[in-house]
């Protein structure tokens, strides 16, 4: 089908795993490390040793707590955790300790703004508690395992089936890890798997009040996969729908090298997974006394940010909802802002030239060059007319490539703006004398020839001459 | 000098008065288990350089003699509680060679009493059984006749206790398997209140109902070991913070005051079908408690009848998932060449679990599985909730509640294990103490004409052991010593 969003509605319902930022495993204490040897960063517990058993850990609950309150939650002063079964050589136990019946906080949601400027809210179903699994790798020789991960503390959030575009998803997944990002929860990396999410896609008529035969994504390591993935996974069924054919309810794992669904297993194959309460746990206690220390230690998160920044720096909706995307960003843009004096045109340069080269060269705010201290020099130095705003772009170059003072980059290079009129004179003189038809022209009325003569002080000068002061310069001396 | 013998409170006055070593007891322990366990097959391992060890160790602390309330005590552990070093094989073929990374706590708490480390004992297979015959090894006799069971599932801790193997030995309890082999063994065994030991190192069977206690010769003796052993370690999240009380310093001639006045609740309909020779003992020591000044009252427990399916359901579900584990892909044992995945998972546990466990996986697989859930593992758990609440309706009325410990004494090896059913009703008596969560002890009242030894069963108050030693103390003291018990060396045991 040509364009399947004309006849058919898309349903899109995610489930977001992030593994909490905490020093130990969600119930042992051995150590939450990414990156490690396989299998150094285990205990008696993550390999189910017989006669181990989970302690829960506080850091974890603290951190999830933070997430309920951020993405505003209830949160219940009473959940349980439960054991969910099935046989894998990454899962020691045979179950992975979750929460199912009884999770700890449901409600909440997510708001985010589109591209049109339209602001969605998409409500959440719950977030609960698990543990992280350990990692297969299938090689020619076997399986291995590796139980460094198994044991990692994670939330689940899982939304209501709102979102009705792929864009939506991209745009509530970004403002969800953002979030948890701001509130140091999650570290929010898709490609080291510590934020992962599956989406549960299916299409309808517009207008009709059942849902489709919902399909299970897995496998998505990127934003930019979850948008293509689900764009594939619509066209996918709704030539399905035209040809006649039923949708088949079962998960499909996106394959980013042919830019494809295709299936991992069928719903008559779903496990049993025979949840019940875990016997060797408590239920779980969040006080309203945690809940309230834990909502007043919370950072500014970002839509608080965004409000600020349109109020305190007068930002567009648009720059600020960019800025506030995360919050080494939105720190940096701050600093820039603040040193600089000048938050408008701040915004311009972080925005317009400082990201746009970082994504080229696949960088983040983090690993910049420049930094906020040398960016608010530069535009300081233009506001004082001591670099034209043409020099300017020069002069970042160079930051950029050498992490340099824009001072000594101006210093070196000879760069500073000439504004002395007598100076500039002599060259204005030069100019119109070297060029007897075009000041016939100008003089016979084509007065849009004052830009050749500007441009030709200004190459003259290389780019180094108040461009207002040429200007004034060659008027006076074409019209006197 | 004959060390089988001794009771722990006999050993320490011994060490106190210098009468011999903690290194001699041992040797002589060791030299008689290396003579005499052929028969009886009570252990699974002994290190004897390992024990000899830690005895010479504790001899260099001997200026710490009354700050270590076990110096120098050697106690046998079964086999399912893990110890360091030692190997931890719940007698099953599938944890076999399984050596123990780390110490179980309440093993931990009685070293650090000065507890010596004799041996790993037999048991059924992780725990399920009623007799010791399924364990993955071989059987265990019982001591007083080796024609008998000792019981089970501690058997093995039973019977090197009452072969004079050991003055003590740790056993664990999800339905009986203290209570009852104490009481086939003519032994005092006590199942704690859930939460007063720390289950961190015991092999789970059913979390929600194991609990670890001792079998020893007196009641002296299982309230010091109780006392040493149980409290918050840190590890296990249901265990009570709670301070433990020092249950030995009541067991004395202040415990028959106490004990005055006390009710005893006796419910009348439960003891029908008791074996007559079991009952007769049993109505036999309420006159003794009535003579000790206690009053007997009778109570209604309306559900307890329903605590064999219960327990069925609860136990099954718990160790399908407990057991889930034993995958052969991390540890213990594998089958050779596995197809696939699939392949490894069920040849490894259909060749690692013996019969009764893999009944067991099954029955509560099932009861866990959707569309079940609601009417078997659901059911059971409201059920256990109104026996809870039956419970709690006795306390109301009286103090201790007594029952025979087992419907009948020690049966023949090979007689119940064709018929598992009939073999689960060995476990009536204690089953419902597991499934409320109060405290059981075990106490022999006297013999059979067989010979074979009765035990009478007092269930108390949630955390409130103490009331229980006292009791049972008082009883003890009243009923005087038990006549033929194999470890003073009577001709039918292995002490002969």
């Amino acid at each position: 089908m040509k364009n399947p969003l004309e006849k058919y509605e898309v349903v899109i319902g995610l489930e977001v795993h992030a593994q909490l930022l905490t020093k130990s495993k969600m119930f042992s204490e051995a150590p939450n490390q990414f990156g490690a040897n396989p299998n150094e960063m285990i205990g008696p517990v993550c390999s189910g040793q017989p006669g181990s058993l989970p302690i829960i850990n506080q850091t974890a609950i603290d951190l999830g707590v933070r997430a309920g309150v951020a993405l505003h939650c209830k949160i219940h002063e009473e959940s349980v955790f439960a054991r969910k079964h099935y046989f894998y050589p990454d899962l020691p136990k045979g179950y992975q300790i979750s929460q199912y019946e009884r999770p700890y906080c449901t409600g909440g949601y997510v708001e985010f703004a589109l591209k049109d400027g339209s602001v969605r809210k998409i409500n959440l179903v719950r977030i609960h508690f698990e543990e992280d699994a350990g990692k297969s790798t299938h090689a020619s020789h076997g399986t291995l395992v590796d139980l460094n991960r198994a044991g990692v503390p994670l939330i689940e959030i899982v939304s209501e089936p709102e979102m009705r575009s792929s864009e939506e998803a991209g745009q509530y997944l970004r403002k969800l890890r953002s979030i948890l990002r701001y509130a140091n929860i999650c570290d929010g990396n898709m490609e080291q798997g510590n934020f992962r999410c599956d989406a549960n896609v299916s299409i309808r008529l517009h207008g009709a009040k059942e849902f489709g035969t919902r399909v299970e994504l897995k496998n998505i390591n990127s934003f930019r996969y979850v948008e293509k993935a689900i764009d594939y996974e619509v066209s996918r069924q709704a030539d399905a729908l035209e040809q006649g054919e039923k949708i088949r309810q079962e998960t499909r794992g996106w394959n980013a090298v042919k830019g494809v669904t295709e299936i991992m297993r069928e719903k008559e194959m779903a496990h049993d997974y025979r949840y019940f309460p875990d016997p060797d746990l408590p239920p779980l206690v969040i006080s309203p006394q945690l809940i309230q220390k834990i909502t007043t230690e919370m950072p500014e998160l970002p839509d608080a940010k965004r409000i600020r920044f349109i109020e305190e720096y007068q930002l567009s909706e648009y720059n600020a909802d960019v800025l506030t995307n995360s919050q080494e960003l939105a720190d940096f843009y701050e600093r820039v802002a603040k040193g600089s004096g000048n938050a408008k045109s701040a915004a311009n340069w972080v925005m317009n030239e400082l990201l746009g080269r970082l994504n080229a060269v696949g960088k983040e705010i983090d690993d910049t060059p420049v930094s906020a201290e040398n960016l608010a020099l530069l535009v300081k130095n233009v506001d004082s007319d001591k670099i034209s705003g043409k020099i300017a772009k020069t002069v970042f170059d160079e930051m950029f490539a050498s992490g340099k003072s824009p001072d000594a980059i101006i210093a070196e290079k000879g760069l500073v703006q000439i504004s002395d009129p007598a100076a500039l004179e002599a060259v204005v003189k030069k100019i119109i004398e070297a060029s007897p038809s075009e000041v016939a022209g100008y003089k016979s009325g084509k007065t849009k020839l004052l830009g050749f003569f500007v441009g030709q002080v200004m190459k003259e000068t290389k780019g180094q001459a108040n461009p207002g002061l040429v200007n004034d310069l060659v008027k006076k001396h074409l019209d006197g | 000098m004959d060390f089988n013998r001794l009771e722990i409170l006999d050993l320490l006055e011994g060490y106190q008065r210098k009468e011999f070593s903690p290194s001699e007891v041992a040797q002589s322990l060791l030299t008689s288990i290396e003579k005499k366990d052929g028969e009886i097959r009570s252990f699974l391992q002994v290190r004897p350089d390992v024990t000899l060890d830690a005895a010479r160790a504790i001899e260099k602390r001997s200026s710490e003699i009354q700050k270590l309330p076990l110096y120098g005590v050697p106690i046998a552990i079964k086999d399912n509680i893990l110890v360091t070093g030692w190997q931890a094989t719940a007698a099953s073929k599938i944890l076999k060679n399984y050596v123990a990374p780390f110490t179980a706590m309440c093993v931990e708490r009685l070293e650090s009493a000065g507890a010596l480390i004799l041996g790993k004992t037999n048991l059924d297979e992780f725990a399920m059984g009623s007799s010791t015959e399924n364990s993955g090894v071989a059987p265990t006799r019982n001591p007083w006749k080796t024609d008998r069971v000792p019981g089970g599932s501690s058997g093995g801790s039973a019977a090197a206790v009452a072969a004079g193997f050991a003055p003590a030995s740790l056993g664990t309890d999800t339905g009986g398997s203290i209570r009852q082999p104490a009481s086939l063994c003519g032994l005092v065994g006590v199942k704690p209140t859930y939460g007063r030991v720390s289950r961190f190192g015991l092999i789970a069977f059913a979390s929600s109902l194991d609990q670890a206690g001792p079998l020893t010769r007196s009641v002296w003796d299982a309230a010091r070991v109780l006392e040493c052993m149980a409290g918050y370690g840190g590890k296990d999240a249901t265990v009570s913070r709670s301070v433990v009380p020092k249950y030995t310093e009541n067991l004395n001639e202040s415990a028959f005051g106490t004990v005055r006045n006390l009710r005893v609740g006796i419910c009348t309909s439960w003891l029908e079908g008791v074996d007559p020779e079991v009952r007769t003992a049993f109505e036999a020591a309420v006159e003794k408690l009535k003579e000790l000044g206690m009053r007997p009252v009778e109570v209604e427990l309306p559900n307890v009848k329903y605590a064999l399916s219960t327990y069925y359901l609860v136990a099954t579900s718990e160790a399908s998932s407990n057991l889930a584990r034993f995958d052969g892909v991390h540890y213990g044992y594998r089958t050779p060449n596995p197809k696939d995945l699939d392949d490894l998972y069920c040849r490894s546990r259909g060749e690692g679990f013996g019969p009764e466990v893999k009944l067991r996986i099954m029955l509560g697989t099932y009861a866990l599985s959707a569309g079940y859930y609601d009417a078997y593992y659901g059911k059971a758990n409201q059920v256990r909730r109104l026996i809870q609440q039956d419970f709690e309706a006795a306390f109301e009325k009286c103090d201790v509640i007594a029952s025979p410990t087992s419907p009948t004494t020690a049966f023949k090896i090979g007689e119940k294990v064709s018929d598992p059913l009939t073999m689960y009703l060995s476990d009536i008596f204690t089953l419902p103490a597991n499934l409320a969560g109060i405290p059981g002890i075990s106490v022999p009242v006297g013999v059979d004409s067989a010979k074979l030894p009765i035990g009478m069963q007092l269930m108390g108050r949630h955390f409130d052991e103490s009331t229980l030693f006292q009791v049972a103390y008082c009883y003890e003291r009243r009923r005087g010593a038990l006549a033929n018990a194999p470890w003073r060396g009577s001709k039918s045991g292995a002490g002969a």
